[in-house]
């Protein structure tokens, strides 16, 4: 019996063996800062306090109150919600009829899509914010192209009412090919019966994608409007490298914000207004879920 | 359903197909179509980016745009590699990204390995611990770890750009997943044949690994390549700044070459081809990754 518990103890110190680089790395760039900027948030901490944590006070809710009254956040807010609710949607929409449509071809031509349609994904957001800003000059290639059809495009990023709009388009372009394949991935999942089933009654193409595959699909729709509605809420680099948020903070964000207030040393604002955009993440993920639990 | 009906079942399917088969194909030819304007217009602002750098600068700016370049010229590459020293931050990409993807596989499919397979007290808090940060916004561990970093004394050196990317809890939630599916009796025969736990790992786990070591790897590298924000806070000179940092403070247009259309283009298609090359070599372990996981 000794023996079994000088084995048993063995066995759990070669555990900690495995788990014990993973967890210091993890306990010092992960926890700390994490439980670290939440008591940030409650102080006047600045960036020239770094080096003499004395001086920091705990103020309460007063970086809350801060973020929430301001003019330029409540406008990050506005622009940051807007974003979502235009740029969800219509990602979920175009990668779900896309899936659908790459369903119903051959696996090579299948394969050959999904890699053309998911080359955005991984290019880096600078070239590619790089790239569509001189393709969004007045006139630029989107313009001469919209000329085709005899449409006199905006002066996309320069224009206060047509920023956000133009990054939001850039956002879909780049966000569809991951959506698609989880789709993708959800659609091969449907047993093949179901739409035999629906092939002898007849069932028309329209039909069947809006009584048959969108109902079953719900689990997967759900993931899918959770993990880009979470990733939309953070939005940044975007506007980052082509508008710095402006013409007139048409295209700011609440992360955009967030990187501002760190920029100008005031830190302890900044955690405040991450916790905020935290806060309502998981608030949005609540209410997506009761929403599509309602549905199935 | 035996064999035999599902064999039946498939015969009436295709019974049904063969039937309609007039139909059917022109609703393929519409698909295929509907697909390839899709593609066409995904592709464009990678298309406009590879001909535009080998356009001068005149071109880029002269109205109406031309597509095709009219005067080819390599100039663009030429001023990136001979005039502004792209080796230098290529280099450092280089070295972040290697060291993150070798210590992310290492440290993740150990922790992976404990977390899936052995017994030792912490088990349970570790888990809930590491997995609930899954779903934390980098943006609001940005502040706290540039503190952190800076108290360290790490800002501007290589420990500041790659210690952080390592705490990501992906990875140990994806080799955990897989870990969980190895058999027991494997093991336990390992065991009988009287190996230890670090041989186990290293000699039987690791190897049977190799499809989740894959995607972790891509992704890691991609992660790492394309990141930018953190980069950009802990570089503070050339000689750390990593590819995409270079590349954004190049392209501002206050202080920067703004205007310089053929070197941004030059210069995104340079950043861009490292990862184009890897996804397109390997996406098959990037499309398994995404549906094993949901997370790009």
């Amino acid at each position: 019996m000794g023996s079994l518990a000088a084995q048993r103890r063995r066995s759990s110190l070669n555990a900690w063996i495995f788990v014990s680089p993973f967890v210091l790395t993890f306990g010092v760039f992960g926890l700390i800062p994490l439980v670290s900027s939440l008591v940030m948030s409650f102080t006047d901490l600045k960036a020239r306090d770094i080096r003499n944590p004395l001086n920091v006070d705990f103020v309460g809710f007063d970086n809350f109150v801060t973020v929430l009254t301001d003019e330029t956040f409540q406008r990050a807010l506005l622009n940051t919600l807007i974003f979502v609710a235009i740029g969800v949607p219509t990602t979920l929409f175009i990668a779900l009829v896309l899936a659908v449509m790459l369903n119903s071809v051959g696996p090579r031509l299948a394969t050959f899509f999904r890699v053309g349609y998911y080359t955005p994904v991984i290019t880096t957001i600078v070239a590619v914010a790089i790239v569509w800003r001189i393709m969004y000059q007045n006139t630029g290639v989107f313009n001469t192209i919209l000329g085709w059809f005899g449409v006199t495009g905006p002066n996309w990023l320069s224009d206060p009412n047509t920023a956000l709009l133009a990054i939001t388009i850039m956002a879909i372009w780049r966000n569809i090919g991951v959506s698609m394949v989880i789709f993708l991935a959800g659609l091969q999942g449907i047993p093949s019966d179901v739409h035999e089933a629906a092939a002898l009654d007849g069932v028309n193409a329209a039909q069947k994608f809006f009584r048959i595959t969108i109902p079953l699909m719900m689990p997967t729709i759900l993931l899918n409007a959770i993990l880009v509605t979470t990733g939309h809420m953070q939005f940044f680099d975007e506007p980052f490298v082509m508008t710095e948020g402006g013409p007139l903070d048409s295209t700011t964000s609440v992360a955009l914000q967030v990187y501002n207030q760190f920029k100008y040393g005031n830190y302890s604002v900044g955690a405040a207004g991450a916790y905020v955009l935290f806060a309502l993440i998981g608030i949005l993920a609540i209410v997506q879920f009761r929403f599509f639990r309602q549905r199935t | 359903m035996t064999t035999v009906e599902r064999r039946a079942t498939a015969g009436a399917s295709a019974a049904v197909s063969r039937r309609r088969l007039r139909p059917i194909r022109w609703g393929n030819l519409i698909i295929l179509a509907i697909l390839a304007v899709g593609l066409a217009a995904t592709i464009l602002p990678f298309v406009w980016m590879v001909l535009g750098s080998f356009k001068s600068n005149a071109e880029l700016l002269a109205r109406p745009i031309t597509w095709w370049p009219q005067a080819p010229t390599l100039d663009n590459f030429k001023a990136w590699f001979f005039e502004f020293d792209i080796l230098r931050p290529f280099l450092n990409s280089v070295i972040v990204a290697l060291v993150t993807v070798f210590a992310t596989l290492l440290l993740s499919s150990m922790v992976g390995w404990a977390l899936a397979k052995m017994n030792f007290p912490g088990k349970r808090a570790i888990t809930v611990v590491v997995l609930a940060t899954l779903f934390v916004p980098g943006i609001v561990m940005l502040i706290p770890q540039f503190v952190l970093v800076a108290n360290l004394g790490m800002v501007n050196t290589y420990w500041g750009l790659i210690l952080p990317g390592m705490v990501g809890a992906f990875g140990v939630f994806l080799m955990r997943q897989f870990m969980l599916e190895i058999p027991d009796a494997l093991l336990d025969a390992a065991r009988i044949d009287g190996a230890g736990d670090f041989r186990i790992f290293f000699q039987i786990v690791l190897p049977l690994c190799k499809a989740p070591l894959a995607t972790l790897a891509i992704f890691t590298f991609m992660g790492s390549w394309n990141g930018f924000v953190w980069p950009l806070i802990i570089a503070q000179d050339d000689s750390m700044y990593t590819l995409p940092v270079s590349l954004a403070l190049f392209s501002a247009e206050s202080g920067g070459h703004g205007t310089d259309f053929g070197l941004q283009m030059a210069g995104s298609f340079l950043i861009v081809i490292p990862v184009l090359v890897l996804f397109v070599a390997m996406q098959r372990h990037f499309i398994q990754g995404i549906t094993m996981t949901g997370i790009k």
